[in-house]
Protein backbone atom coordinates (compact mmCIF):
# COMPACT_ATOMS: atom_id res chain seq x y z
CA UNK A 1 0.00 0.00 0.00
CA UNK A 2 1.59 3.26 -1.35
CA UNK A 3 1.25 5.99 1.50
CA UNK A 4 -1.14 8.23 -0.92
CA UNK A 5 -3.71 5.69 -0.97
CA UNK A 6 -7.00 6.55 0.57
CA UNK A 7 -10.03 5.59 2.47
CA UNK A 8 -13.66 7.29 1.50
CA UNK A 9 -15.78 7.55 4.31
CA UNK A 10 -19.63 8.00 4.67
CA UNK A 11 -19.81 10.37 7.82
CA UNK A 12 -22.81 11.08 9.43
CA UNK A 13 -23.81 13.02 12.40
CA UNK A 14 -27.36 13.25 14.43
CA UNK A 15 -29.11 13.71 17.95
CA UNK A 16 -28.32 17.31 17.35
CA UNK A 17 -24.18 16.83 16.51
CA UNK A 18 -25.05 18.13 12.85
CA UNK A 19 -25.23 21.36 14.26
CA UNK A 20 -21.93 21.33 15.09
CA UNK A 21 -20.73 20.18 11.75
CA UNK A 22 -22.42 23.20 9.52
CA UNK A 23 -25.90 21.57 9.89
CA UNK A 24 -25.26 19.05 7.64
CA UNK A 25 -25.88 15.23 8.93
CA UNK A 26 -23.78 13.40 6.17
CA UNK A 27 -20.90 14.28 4.71
CA UNK A 28 -18.61 12.29 2.13
CA UNK A 29 -14.90 12.56 2.49
CA UNK A 30 -11.15 10.92 1.83
CA UNK A 31 -8.56 10.45 4.52
CA UNK A 32 -5.08 8.94 3.75
CA UNK A 33 -4.82 5.50 4.60
CA UNK A 34 -1.39 5.74 6.03
CA UNK A 35 -1.21 8.81 9.21
CA UNK A 36 1.17 9.91 11.74
CA UNK A 37 1.17 7.98 14.70
CA UNK A 38 1.14 11.64 16.66
CA UNK A 39 -1.24 13.64 14.61
CA UNK A 40 -2.48 16.19 16.05
CA UNK A 41 0.29 16.84 18.10
CA UNK A 42 3.86 18.25 17.59
CA UNK A 43 6.27 15.79 18.76
CA UNK A 44 7.62 15.51 14.84
CA UNK A 45 7.78 11.61 15.13
CA UNK A 46 7.34 10.13 11.78
CA UNK A 47 6.00 6.77 12.83
CA UNK A 48 2.92 5.61 10.89
CA UNK A 49 -0.15 3.97 11.30
CA UNK A 50 -3.09 2.89 9.76
CA UNK A 51 -5.90 5.11 9.81
CA UNK A 52 -8.21 4.55 12.39
CA UNK A 53 -11.43 6.34 14.25
CA UNK A 54 -9.16 8.21 16.93
CA UNK A 55 -7.29 9.68 13.51
CA UNK A 56 -10.92 10.00 12.19
CA UNK A 57 -12.09 11.79 15.48
CA UNK A 58 -8.86 14.04 15.19
CA UNK A 59 -9.08 14.96 11.84
CA UNK A 60 -13.00 15.92 11.56
CA UNK A 61 -11.90 18.18 14.44
CA UNK A 62 -9.55 19.93 12.31
CA UNK A 63 -10.97 20.30 9.01
CA UNK A 64 -15.15 19.68 9.61
CA UNK A 65 -16.55 20.95 13.23
CA UNK A 66 -17.11 24.47 12.67
CA UNK A 67 -17.79 25.22 16.67
CA UNK A 68 -17.11 24.29 20.38
CA UNK A 69 -14.82 21.48 19.77
CA UNK A 70 -15.57 20.98 24.00
CA UNK A 71 -19.01 19.49 22.67
CA UNK A 72 -17.25 16.97 20.40
CA UNK A 73 -14.01 15.78 22.07
CA UNK A 74 -12.82 15.70 25.37
CA UNK A 75 -8.98 14.42 25.61
CA UNK A 76 -8.16 12.39 22.98
CA UNK A 77 -11.55 11.06 22.18
CA UNK A 78 -15.20 11.98 21.61
CA UNK A 79 -16.89 13.59 24.75
CA UNK A 80 -18.69 11.16 27.07
CA UNK A 81 -22.55 10.38 25.92
CA UNK A 82 -21.69 10.62 22.06
CA UNK A 83 -22.64 7.19 20.44
CA UNK A 84 -20.30 5.76 17.95
CA UNK A 85 -21.74 3.37 14.80
CA UNK A 86 -18.89 1.83 12.34
CA UNK A 87 -21.69 0.31 9.71
CA UNK A 88 -24.30 0.27 12.28
CA UNK A 89 -22.38 -1.85 14.73
CA UNK A 90 -21.81 -0.20 18.29
CA UNK A 91 -18.17 1.15 17.88
CA UNK A 92 -17.84 -0.66 21.94
CA UNK A 93 -17.61 -3.79 19.76
CA UNK A 94 -15.35 -2.63 17.07
CA UNK A 95 -12.15 -1.86 18.92
CA UNK A 96 -13.76 1.92 19.61
CA UNK A 97 -10.49 4.35 18.66
CA UNK A 98 -8.14 1.83 17.42
CA UNK A 99 -10.93 0.31 14.40
CA UNK A 100 -9.20 0.84 11.25
CA UNK A 101 -10.93 2.61 8.85
CA UNK A 102 -11.73 0.39 5.18
CA UNK A 103 -12.68 1.80 2.10
CA UNK A 104 -16.62 2.79 2.04
CA UNK A 105 -16.98 2.31 5.59
CA UNK A 106 -19.82 4.33 7.46
CA UNK A 107 -19.12 5.93 10.86
CA UNK A 108 -22.19 7.89 12.45
CA UNK A 109 -21.74 9.74 15.43
CA UNK A 110 -24.62 10.56 17.80
CA UNK A 111 -25.35 12.89 20.43
CA UNK A 112 -27.53 11.58 23.53
CA UNK A 113 -27.22 14.88 25.51
CA UNK A 114 -29.74 16.57 23.87
CA UNK A 115 -33.05 16.65 25.82
CA UNK A 116 -36.40 16.87 24.68
CA UNK B 1 -11.45 -8.51 14.78
CA UNK B 2 -13.56 -11.28 13.73
CA UNK B 3 -16.85 -10.51 13.87
CA UNK B 4 -18.88 -11.42 17.65
CA UNK B 5 -22.01 -13.24 17.42
CA UNK B 6 -24.85 -12.22 19.59
CA UNK B 7 -24.64 -13.77 23.27
CA UNK B 8 -28.65 -14.09 23.77
CA UNK B 9 -29.50 -16.08 20.06
CA UNK B 10 -26.36 -17.29 19.42
CA UNK B 11 -26.64 -16.62 15.89
CA UNK B 12 -26.57 -13.00 14.82
CA UNK B 13 -23.83 -10.80 14.68
CA UNK B 14 -23.83 -8.53 17.52
CA UNK B 15 -24.05 -4.97 16.72
CA UNK B 16 -24.20 -3.53 20.27
CA UNK B 17 -22.99 -3.98 23.79
CA UNK B 18 -25.36 -3.12 26.56
CA UNK B 19 -24.07 -0.51 28.64
CA UNK B 20 -26.04 -2.22 31.58
CA UNK B 21 -24.78 -5.78 31.60
CA UNK B 22 -21.82 -5.72 29.06
CA UNK B 23 -23.29 -8.20 27.00
CA UNK B 24 -23.39 -8.11 23.11
CA UNK B 25 -26.50 -8.19 21.65
CA UNK B 26 -28.15 -8.43 17.96
CA UNK B 27 -30.51 -6.06 16.55
CA UNK B 28 -33.70 -7.90 16.88
CA UNK B 29 -32.40 -9.26 20.56
CA UNK B 30 -31.87 -6.11 21.31
CA UNK B 31 -35.36 -4.87 20.16
CA UNK B 32 -36.74 -7.85 22.46
CA UNK B 33 -35.00 -7.37 25.17
CA UNK B 34 -35.41 -3.88 25.58
CA UNK B 35 -39.03 -3.52 25.35
CA UNK B 36 -39.43 -6.91 27.57
CA UNK B 37 -37.34 -5.13 30.45
CA UNK B 38 -39.66 -1.98 29.87
CA UNK B 39 -43.10 -3.89 29.86
CA UNK B 40 -41.72 -5.82 33.20
CA UNK B 41 -40.97 -2.92 34.42
CA UNK B 42 -44.59 -1.89 33.94
CA UNK B 43 -46.14 -5.44 35.60
CA UNK B 44 -43.82 -5.38 38.26
CA UNK B 45 -45.29 -1.93 39.18
CA UNK B 46 -48.70 -2.46 38.56
CA UNK B 47 -48.63 1.22 36.77
CA UNK B 48 -51.91 0.29 34.71
CA UNK B 49 -55.25 -1.56 34.55
CA UNK B 50 -57.31 -2.44 31.55
CA UNK B 51 -59.71 0.53 30.35
CA UNK B 52 -56.70 3.10 31.80
CA UNK B 53 -56.74 6.26 29.50
CA UNK B 54 -53.21 6.93 29.42
CA UNK B 55 -51.44 10.17 28.37
CA UNK B 56 -47.98 10.29 26.95
CA UNK B 57 -45.86 13.72 27.49
CA UNK B 58 -44.83 14.31 24.31
CA UNK B 59 -41.72 16.83 23.91
CA UNK B 60 -40.65 15.66 19.46
CA UNK B 61 -37.33 14.30 21.61
CA UNK B 62 -35.93 10.93 21.45
CA UNK B 63 -37.15 9.81 24.89
CA UNK B 64 -41.03 10.81 24.36
CA UNK B 65 -41.17 9.48 20.55
CA UNK B 66 -39.23 6.00 21.63
CA UNK B 67 -41.93 6.17 24.52
CA UNK B 68 -44.53 6.47 22.33
CA UNK B 69 -43.33 3.90 20.12
CA UNK B 70 -42.74 1.42 22.82
CA UNK B 71 -46.08 1.67 24.50
CA UNK B 72 -48.07 1.64 21.49
CA UNK B 73 -45.88 -2.00 20.87
CA UNK B 74 -46.58 -3.23 23.91
CA UNK B 75 -50.07 -1.63 24.42
CA UNK B 76 -50.74 -4.04 21.83
CA UNK B 77 -48.52 -7.12 22.14
CA UNK B 78 -49.71 -8.12 25.64
CA UNK B 79 -52.86 -6.73 25.45
CA UNK B 80 -52.98 -3.96 28.08
CA UNK B 81 -56.12 -2.85 26.87
CA UNK B 82 -55.48 1.35 27.29
CA UNK B 83 -56.07 4.28 25.31
CA UNK B 84 -53.38 6.18 24.37
CA UNK B 85 -53.06 9.79 23.87
CA UNK B 86 -50.23 11.88 22.54
CA UNK B 87 -49.82 15.04 25.12
CA UNK B 88 -47.54 18.31 24.24
CA UNK B 89 -46.75 21.35 26.11
CA UNK B 90 -46.11 24.43 23.40
CA UNK B 91 -44.15 26.50 25.58
CA UNK B 92 -43.82 29.13 23.15
CA UNK B 93 -40.37 29.20 21.88
CA UNK B 94 -39.81 30.14 18.47
CA UNK B 95 -37.06 28.07 16.51
CA UNK B 96 -37.42 25.12 18.89
CA UNK B 97 -40.69 24.30 20.29
CA UNK B 98 -42.83 24.49 17.52
CA UNK B 99 -39.89 22.89 15.27
CA UNK B 100 -40.23 19.50 18.01
CA UNK B 101 -44.33 19.53 17.54
CA UNK B 102 -44.37 19.28 14.02
CA UNK B 103 -42.65 15.91 15.03
CA UNK B 104 -45.17 15.18 17.59
CA UNK B 105 -47.51 16.30 14.55
CA UNK B 106 -46.15 13.66 12.59
CA UNK B 107 -46.02 11.01 15.67
CA UNK B 108 -49.55 11.53 15.88
CA UNK B 109 -49.85 10.40 12.52
CA UNK B 110 -47.36 7.64 12.50
CA UNK B 111 -48.69 6.07 15.65
CA UNK B 112 -52.84 7.21 14.98
CA UNK B 113 -52.72 8.48 18.26
CA UNK B 114 -54.89 11.65 18.94
CA UNK B 115 -52.80 14.47 20.19
CA UNK B 116 -53.49 17.40 22.28
CA UNK B 117 -51.34 20.60 22.51
CA UNK B 118 -52.07 23.06 24.91
CA UNK B 119 -49.78 26.09 24.71
CA UNK B 120 -48.56 28.11 27.50
CA UNK B 121 -49.73 31.54 25.88
CA UNK B 122 -53.55 30.01 25.65
CA UNK B 123 -53.37 29.11 29.80
CA UNK B 124 -51.56 31.88 31.21
CA UNK B 125 -51.43 34.49 28.52
CA UNK B 126 -47.71 34.38 28.67
CA UNK B 127 -44.96 32.71 25.97
CA UNK B 128 -41.57 31.38 26.58
CA UNK B 129 -40.49 34.08 24.56
CA UNK B 130 -42.65 36.88 26.13
CA UNK B 131 -41.40 35.87 29.69
CA UNK B 132 -37.52 35.79 28.66
CA UNK B 133 -38.15 39.38 26.82
CA UNK B 134 -38.94 40.11 30.74
CA UNK B 135 -37.36 38.15 33.24
CA UNK B 136 -33.80 37.59 30.82
CA UNK B 137 -32.44 34.38 30.31
CA UNK B 138 -31.01 34.11 33.89
CA UNK B 139 -34.79 32.61 36.01
CA UNK B 140 -36.36 31.71 33.11
CA UNK B 141 -35.97 28.29 33.33
CA UNK B 142 -37.80 28.11 36.77
CA UNK B 143 -40.85 29.70 35.03
CA UNK B 144 -40.92 26.97 32.40
CA UNK B 145 -40.75 24.08 34.82
CA UNK B 146 -43.40 25.40 36.94
CA UNK B 147 -45.27 26.49 33.88
CA UNK B 148 -44.89 22.65 32.21
CA UNK B 149 -46.24 20.98 35.31
CA UNK B 150 -48.92 22.60 36.08
CA UNK B 151 -49.99 22.57 31.98
CA UNK B 152 -49.51 18.57 31.82
CA UNK B 153 -51.40 18.17 34.95
CA UNK B 154 -54.41 20.80 33.00
CA UNK B 155 -53.82 18.90 29.58
CA UNK B 156 -54.31 15.74 30.76
CA UNK B 157 -57.85 17.09 33.06
CA UNK B 158 -58.56 18.13 29.37
CA UNK B 159 -58.20 14.93 27.67
CA UNK B 160 -59.84 12.88 30.99
CA UNK B 161 -57.21 10.41 31.26
CA UNK B 162 -56.29 8.76 34.52
CA UNK B 163 -52.63 8.83 34.06
CA UNK B 164 -49.69 10.23 32.16
CA UNK B 165 -46.65 8.36 31.44
CA UNK B 166 -43.23 11.05 30.21
CA UNK B 167 -39.92 9.56 29.10
CA UNK B 168 -38.00 10.20 31.94
CA UNK B 169 -34.78 7.31 31.54
CA UNK B 170 -32.42 5.64 33.99
CA UNK B 171 -29.53 8.79 33.04
CA UNK B 172 -31.95 11.15 34.01
CA UNK B 173 -33.50 9.46 37.44
CA UNK B 174 -29.51 8.94 38.34
CA UNK B 175 -28.55 12.51 37.22
CA UNK B 176 -31.95 13.53 39.72
CA UNK B 177 -30.34 11.51 42.51
CA UNK B 178 -27.14 13.50 42.47
CA UNK B 179 -28.23 16.53 42.07
CA UNK B 180 -30.49 16.30 45.37
CA UNK B 181 -27.47 15.30 47.47
CA UNK B 182 -25.47 17.94 46.17
CA UNK B 183 -28.40 20.61 46.97
CA UNK B 184 -28.99 18.82 50.66
CA UNK B 185 -32.27 18.10 49.34
CA UNK B 186 -32.98 15.00 51.42
CA UNK B 187 -36.71 14.80 51.01
CA UNK B 188 -36.45 15.16 47.50
CA UNK B 189 -34.34 12.17 47.54
CA UNK B 190 -36.66 9.93 48.93
CA UNK B 191 -39.06 10.56 46.42
CA UNK B 192 -37.40 11.15 43.17
CA UNK B 193 -37.05 7.49 42.56
CA UNK B 194 -40.14 6.75 42.75
CA UNK B 195 -41.49 5.40 39.40
CA UNK B 196 -45.19 7.06 40.22
CA UNK B 197 -46.33 9.77 42.17
CA UNK B 198 -49.32 10.74 42.89
CA UNK B 199 -50.52 13.47 45.38
CA UNK B 200 -54.51 13.65 46.55
CA UNK B 201 -55.42 16.22 43.65
CA UNK B 202 -53.09 15.08 41.09
CA UNK B 203 -53.16 12.95 37.99
CA UNK B 204 -51.07 10.12 38.60
CA UNK B 205 -47.72 10.33 36.71
CA UNK B 206 -44.92 7.51 35.68
CA UNK B 207 -41.78 6.81 34.38
CA UNK B 208 -41.76 4.06 32.07
CA UNK B 209 -38.37 4.00 31.19
CA UNK B 210 -36.88 4.77 34.79
CA UNK B 211 -34.25 1.79 34.23
CA UNK B 212 -33.96 2.07 30.62
CA UNK B 213 -30.06 3.75 29.52
CA UNK B 214 -30.25 6.77 27.47
CA UNK B 215 -28.18 4.70 24.84
CA UNK B 216 -30.32 1.99 24.75
CA UNK B 217 -32.83 4.49 23.85
CA UNK B 218 -31.38 6.19 21.12
CA UNK B 219 -29.94 3.36 19.89
CA UNK B 220 -33.22 1.69 19.31
CA UNK B 221 -34.48 5.09 17.93
CA UNK B 222 -31.52 5.04 15.51
CA UNK B 223 -31.87 1.39 14.49
CA UNK B 224 -36.06 1.42 14.02
CA UNK B 225 -35.51 4.68 12.06
CA UNK B 226 -37.89 6.97 14.89
CA UNK B 227 -38.37 10.43 13.62
CA UNK B 228 -37.17 12.59 16.57
CA UNK B 229 -36.17 15.94 17.32
CA UNK B 230 -32.99 16.67 18.97
CA UNK B 231 -32.05 20.73 19.44
CA UNK B 232 -30.88 22.29 22.61
CA UNK B 233 -33.49 24.79 23.90
CA UNK B 234 -32.51 28.20 22.58
CA UNK B 235 -33.01 29.49 26.33
CA UNK B 236 -30.19 28.81 28.79
CA UNK B 237 -30.17 25.67 29.62
CA UNK B 238 -30.81 24.09 33.64
CA UNK B 239 -26.48 24.48 34.36
CA UNK B 240 -26.89 22.81 37.90
CA UNK B 241 -28.73 19.72 35.86
CA UNK B 242 -25.57 20.11 33.24
CA UNK B 243 -22.52 19.76 35.68
CA UNK B 244 -24.41 16.56 37.04
CA UNK B 245 -24.79 15.36 33.43
CA UNK B 246 -21.09 15.22 32.61
CA UNK B 247 -20.07 13.98 35.84
CA UNK B 248 -22.50 10.96 35.11
CA UNK B 249 -21.20 10.65 31.63
CA UNK B 250 -17.81 10.66 32.87
CA UNK B 251 -18.44 7.90 35.24
CA UNK B 252 -20.59 5.88 33.07
CA UNK B 253 -17.79 6.02 30.73
CA UNK B 254 -15.35 4.17 33.62
CA UNK B 255 -17.83 2.27 34.57
CA UNK B 256 -21.28 1.87 32.88
CA UNK B 257 -23.11 0.56 35.58
CA UNK B 258 -22.94 3.87 37.55
CA UNK B 259 -25.96 4.93 36.30
CA UNK B 260 -28.10 1.74 37.53
CA UNK B 261 -26.12 1.80 40.59
CA UNK B 262 -26.90 5.46 41.56
CA UNK B 263 -30.43 4.47 40.89
CA UNK B 264 -30.38 1.82 43.78
CA UNK B 265 -28.42 3.87 45.76
CA UNK B 266 -31.15 6.70 45.66
CA UNK B 267 -33.74 3.54 46.49
CA UNK B 268 -31.97 2.25 49.29
CA UNK B 269 -31.49 5.54 51.40
CA UNK B 270 -34.26 5.32 54.08
CA UNK B 271 -35.44 8.55 55.24
CA UNK B 272 -36.28 9.54 58.65
CA UNK B 273 -39.97 10.58 58.67
CA UNK B 274 -39.55 13.42 60.41
CA UNK B 275 -37.27 14.56 57.18
CA UNK B 276 -40.02 13.55 55.27
CA UNK B 277 -42.47 15.49 57.02
CA UNK B 278 -40.82 18.47 56.19
CA UNK B 279 -42.72 18.28 52.68
CA UNK B 280 -45.63 21.03 53.45
CA UNK B 281 -49.31 19.79 53.45
CA UNK B 282 -50.86 19.98 50.37
CA UNK B 283 -54.11 22.95 49.77
CA UNK B 284 -55.39 24.00 46.76
CA UNK B 285 -54.45 27.50 44.79
CA UNK B 286 -57.15 30.21 46.34
CA UNK B 287 -56.86 31.34 43.04
CA UNK B 288 -56.92 28.58 40.60
CA UNK B 289 -57.86 25.54 42.39
CA UNK B 290 -54.39 23.76 41.54
CA UNK B 291 -52.70 21.77 44.24
CA UNK B 292 -50.10 24.05 46.36
CA UNK B 293 -48.27 24.00 49.32
CA UNK B 294 -49.18 27.67 49.88
CA UNK B 295 -52.30 29.74 49.48
CA UNK B 296 -51.47 30.36 45.91
CA UNK B 297 -49.85 28.31 44.51
CA UNK B 298 -46.30 28.83 42.17
CA UNK B 299 -47.86 29.35 38.91
CA UNK B 300 -49.70 31.90 40.11
CA UNK B 301 -47.59 34.05 41.90
CA UNK B 302 -45.35 34.02 38.74
CA UNK B 303 -48.23 34.70 36.75
CA UNK B 304 -49.03 37.93 39.26
CA UNK B 305 -45.43 38.89 39.33
CA UNK B 306 -45.07 38.89 35.12
CA UNK B 307 -48.51 40.90 35.22
CA UNK B 308 -47.58 43.63 37.68
CA UNK B 309 -43.92 43.80 35.82
CA UNK B 310 -42.04 42.39 38.95
CA UNK B 311 -41.06 39.07 37.69
CA UNK B 312 -38.77 38.39 40.17
CA UNK B 313 -41.47 38.34 43.06
CA UNK B 314 -42.13 33.91 42.25
CA UNK B 315 -38.38 33.60 42.71
CA UNK B 316 -37.59 35.08 45.98
CA UNK B 317 -39.16 34.56 49.63
CA UNK B 318 -38.04 39.11 49.44
CA UNK B 319 -39.50 40.23 46.70
CA UNK B 320 -42.39 38.05 47.09
CA UNK B 321 -43.03 39.82 50.77
CA UNK B 322 -42.25 43.46 48.72
CA UNK B 323 -45.17 42.66 45.95
CA UNK B 324 -47.41 41.49 48.91
CA UNK B 325 -46.40 44.54 51.11
CA UNK B 326 -46.93 47.07 48.08
CA UNK B 327 -50.51 46.64 47.26
CA UNK B 328 -52.89 43.34 47.00
CA UNK B 329 -53.60 42.19 43.73
CA UNK B 330 -55.33 44.38 41.33
CA UNK B 331 -59.41 42.83 40.64
CA UNK B 332 -58.29 42.74 36.64
CA UNK B 333 -55.79 40.51 37.04
CA UNK B 334 -55.13 37.82 34.54
CA UNK B 335 -55.47 34.75 36.18
CA UNK B 336 -54.84 31.19 35.31
CA UNK B 337 -58.51 29.76 34.40
CA UNK B 338 -60.19 27.39 37.94
CA UNK B 339 -58.51 23.99 37.86
CA UNK B 340 -60.94 20.50 37.24
CA UNK B 341 -59.02 17.60 38.70
CA UNK B 342 -60.34 14.95 36.21
CA UNK B 343 -63.57 13.00 37.37
CA UNK B 344 -62.22 10.35 35.16
CA UNK B 345 -63.98 8.77 32.16
CA UNK B 346 -64.82 10.95 28.75
CA UNK B 347 -62.47 14.10 27.79
CA UNK B 348 -63.46 17.69 28.56
CA UNK B 349 -62.78 18.40 24.90
CA UNK B 350 -63.00 17.19 21.74
CA UNK B 351 -59.07 15.84 20.58
CA UNK B 352 -57.79 15.65 17.07
CA UNK B 353 -57.13 12.44 16.10
CA UNK B 354 -55.32 11.23 13.11
CA UNK B 355 -58.18 10.27 10.87
CA UNK B 356 -59.57 13.54 11.70
CA UNK B 357 -56.17 15.88 10.31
Amino acid sequence: MSSAATVSLNVEFSGGLELLFSNQRSHKLSVPALVLKTYGDTSGSSETKPADITFLIHYLRDNLLKERVELFMEGATVRPGILVLVNDTDWELEGEGEYVLKEGDEIVFISTLHGG
Amino acid sequence: MPPRTCGLCATNRAMLKRPKTGQQICRDCFFYVFETEVHNTITQSNLFKPGDRVAIGASGGKDSTVLAYVMKTLNERYQYGLDLFLLSIDEGITGYRDDSLETVKRNQQQYSMPLKILSYDELYGWTMDAIVSQVGKKNNCTFCGVFRRQALDRGAAMLGVDHIVTGHNADDIAETVLMNIMRGDIARLGRCTSICTQGEDTIKRSKPFKYAYEKEIVMYAYFKKLDYFSTECIYSPDAYRGHARVFLKDLEAARPSAIIDIIHSGEAFEIREDVKATQKVQQTCKRCGYMSSNDLCKACTLLEGLERGMANSGITDRARKKLDAESPAPENLRTIPFYQPPSSGEAAIAVETAASS
